[in-house]
């Protein structure tokens, strides 16, 4: 029981990471991005394929960050006019496109067989190997936390809050919002490299079919349900959707009338139920007092 | 025209892509007077103030501040060489302080925050009643004056203002306008103004020009204009005198 808190506990900092990363692009810049899950498949692939060369922890897990970074950066820079639901429709064709790379371009990474025997960083001494990923994933969203707390409290936050408000008074102040709503796209996706990077980790084995869409709609619903632009409650909330996420695996040793194709249905269809119920407490009309 | 032309805009065109809204556009601003463009919707008179401000790039023409040609200066360097913009409407930074959003204004020139503020709040003494409060929780009219004072904190010596007026009371209406007469005479700053309430602003107004069609129709000082019977039937409604 306690080896299972501690996997739900890992699934939710990684998932902590990209949803931080969406916080910057959505919740501060207003940058509407359904497509998180192609820069954390980059990170997870570049890390996994670093593995399989031998290629320290530490150094993957850095390249595959700056990996997703660069990746964010050129789809930014590529759409610089797009906002709102054209970039939607950019961004989730964009994470489709890298899925189904990764399925059919077998010489690059396996295809549909993905990659197995990816390394887990070394254990902490006296204590476990899931233990010592979780004390290394833990601090790491921490960093990570920190960063966009300042991001949030310095001058760039402001003017990422103010593109979100309305580009056009920005840029009569003077700034160059292209240059900024790069930058925030970058580190963006910079996050949610590292988030693959550790999935990839924990994991050991990746594939094309862990990073369909319903991993961005997730992390979309985090970031909804934590109200746009704070990471403090994007963390919250990513933590929740983490729980009812991997929480509701335990159902199995409970629910014995269905079978285990019937209850993976039953347990994506209470998701749905949940967060919905979540979102209509959270932004449903206010009684009249 | 009084003075020397400090802001020269030489057969400007202008627009959107394929579609051109100014064809040819010119006009003249001196230190110190406020002059208005009217028109009617569609005319190209907040593309002209794009233009002028640097968001948008100009397909021909010429535009001189200061002597300077700065045809294809970018919106900071125009800020720098003293042309203020204020867009129309949901002009300020909703989710920031009255202060924050002065601060704001010193983005792109040098100089000390906290002189500017007090300069601008000299100018403007209202702001002082909400400077703690959040800007998009104002009502129109201080969040008009809240984007006065921003384009205020670069000094400016040409105030660019799209609409000022626009979904205002006559009260707030009132108020901008003397604020913006204010500047203009304690500043020395020229102010070009485009407005849809016409004849509250010929009232505080030099000069005005009149566009159609994205191309300049009459201009003369603002009393010939509003005293003009023809232009007063046309542009101003069927009233069209002064007292």
């Amino acid at each position: 029981m306690i080896d299972y808190a501690v996997s739900i506990l890992i699934f939710a900092c990684i998932y902590g990471l990209v949803a931080l990363g969406l916080n910057i692009q959505w919740g501060l810049t207003g940058l509407i991005n359904l497509g998180q899950v192609a820069f954390f498949a980059v990170g997870a692939y570049t890390f996994a394929l670093l593995s399989k060369i031998g290629m320290p922890f530490p150094v993957g897990v850095l390249v595959a960050t700056l990996t997703g970074g660069g990746f964010g950066a050129a789809v930014a820079m590529f759409t610089p006019r797009l906002r709102e639901d054209y970039l939607a429709i950019v961004t989730l064709g964009f994470s489709e496109f890298v899925r189904l790379i990764l399925l059919n371009e077998k010489w690059l990474a396996g295809g549909p067989d993905g990659i197995a025997g990816i390394q887990r960083p070394m254990t902490i001494a006296g204590f476990g190997s899931e233990v010592s990923f979780l004390i290394i994933v833990v601090v790491t969203l921490a960093i990570a936390f920190a960063f966009t707390r300042r991001i949030e409290g310095f001058p760039i936050g402001r003017t990422l809050r103010a593109i979100r408000e309305d580009e056009t008074v920005v840029s009569s102040v003077g700034k160059v919002t292209l240059a900024y709503k790069t930058r925030a796209f970058m580190l963006g996706a910079a996050l949610a490299g590292l988030g693959g990077a550790f999935f990839a980790s924990y994991l050991s084995y990746i594939s094309p079919d862990m990073f369909g869409p319903n991993v961005s709609i997730y992390v979309l619903a985090a970031v909804l349900i934590g109200r746009q632009g704070s990471s403090v409650a994007t963390l919250a909330s990513t933590a929740l959707v983490a729980l009812l996420l991997e929480g509701t695996r335990i159902l199995k040793d409970y629910v014995t009338f269905v079978d285990g194709v019937e209850l993976a249905a039953l347990r994506l269809m209470l998701l749905g139920i949940a967060l919905i119920a979540i979102v209509a407490v959270r932004y449903g009309p206010r009684r009249a007092v | 025209m009084s003075g020397t032309a400090i802001l020269t805009a030489d057969a400007l065109v202008a627009g959107y892509g394929e579609m051109q809204i100014l064809h040819g556009v010119s006009l003249e601003l001196a230190a110190g007077e406020i002059v208005t463009v009217i028109g009617p919707n569609g005319c190209g008179k907040s593309t002209l103030l794009k233009t002028l401000a640097g968001l948008l790039r100009p397909q021909g023409g010429r535009i001189e501040l200061n002597g300077l040609d700065i045809t294809n200066a970018t919106t900071r360097d125009r800020l720098r060489a003293g042309l203020g913009y204020v867009p129309q409407v949901r002009n300020v930074f909703g989710t920031m302080s009255v202060e924050e959003n002065l601060r704001m204004g010193l983005f792109a020139v040098p100089g000390s925050i906290k002189d500017r503020q007090n300069s601008v709040r000299e100018i403007l003494p209202t702001l002082a009643e909400y400077w703690t409060a959040t800007a998009g929780k104002l009502s129109g009219g201080q969040q008009q004056v809240v984007a006065l004072g921003r384009a205020l904190m670069a000094s400016p010596t040409v105030l660019l203002l799209d609409e000022p007026s626009a979904g205002l009371s006559p009260k707030a209406t009132s108020e901008v306008f003397h604020h913006i007469r204010e500047i203009s005479n304690r500043q020395g700053v020229a102010v070009l103004l485009v407005e849809q309430n016409a004849h509250k602003a010929l009232e505080i107004s030099d000069r005005c020009y009149i566009l159609a069609e994205g191309r300049n129709q009459i201009d003369g000082t603002a009393r010939s204009i509003l005293n003009n019977p023809v232009v007063g039937k046309i542009y101003l409604g069927a009233y069209g005198e002064v007292e």
